[in-house]
């Protein structure tokens, strides 16, 4: 309970470093940070499965993508840093008092009634529940797969006209 | 691994909430596309965790990893074409600010 508590505020504290911090590179490594972290949630959630996915995707494959992105934006000078930050500033000093009182109250306040869970009544093994129940999410996966290479492909091709 | 309690809900429930405040402030407030599609993927982290937090309260952690699978491979390929736009945004404005990509203006 204690450890899962400590992994909430941990993940909440990356994801507002992410969305806080100047460089957008920083940005990046923070969300990497906050898939991290979510990953052990999972983890501890009983999911490993979904965690490695979290783990591997989400904190790697993504992270790759977004510095491949960032790298091709230009690097700003100090002084226009300056004046980044301070606009930074302005936009998102808001953002941890915001934070800070919607958590203490809906700390005291969400409070959600009792429910009986009823027992799964099918097999708990991830595989099969993918195979044999989700089969059609497979299709849908491959489908959406093709559809970003298509994407990408078509992006890449009108820029080398 | 512990029994799953209503109270335990209450309190996930909070620091999700507080992930979707930062992803929908860092959207609002951003005008740079990289920065919005890391408030996206905020969000997408906070609806990961609930789908997640849901299937282990009801004991159904495989389903909810197969929908998580599903969430993540959709999450991927988002995230790959719209950084490929934001890539071809800069390319042709030599900017990444929404209010000045005005080509497809009417």
């Amino acid at each position: 309970m204690a450890l899962n508590l400590i992994l909430l505020f941990g993940l909440v504290l990356a994801a507002v470093w992410t969305v806080m911090t100047i460089r957008l590179i920083r940005a990046v490594v923070g969300l990497a940070l906050t898939s991290a972290i979510l990953a052990v949630i999972m983890y501890r959630l009983n999911s490993p499965l979904a965690a490695v996915f979290e783990l591997s995707v989400c904190s790697g494959l993504i992270s790759v993508i977004f510095i491949t992105t960032v790298s091709f934006t230009q690097r700003i000078s100090k002084e226009r840093l300056l004046v980044r930050r301070r606009e930074r500033l302005a936009k998102f000093w808001l953002l941890p008092i915001i934070l800070v009182t919607a958590g203490l109250f809906l700390m005291q306040h969400l409070k959600i009634p009792d429910f009986v869970v009823s027992a799964p009544s099918y097999s708990q093994d991830v595989r099969e529940v993918i195979w044999n129940l989700r089969h059609l999410d497979l299709f849908g996966q491959i489908l959406v797969l093709f559809a970003g290479i298509f994407g990408v492909v078509i992006l890449f091709k009108e820029q080398d006209k | 691994m512990s029994v799953p309690s209503v109270s335990m809900f209450n309190y996930f429930l909070v620091f999700i909430i507080l992930l979707f405040i930062t992803g929908i402030y860092c959207i609002l407030v951003s005008f740079n596309l990289i920065r919005a599609l890391i408030g996206l993927e905020v969000l997408i982290k906070a609806v990961t965790l609930l789908i997640l937090l849901a299937g282990y309260i009801c004991g159904r952690t495989a389903l909810a990893q197969a929908i998580v699978i599903t969430l993540i491979v959709i999450e991927i390929v988002v995230m790959v074409v719209a950084g490929g736009i934001a890539f071809w945004a800069f390319r042709y404005n030599k900017t990444i600010d929404p209010r000045r990509l005005s080509n497809l203006k009417g």
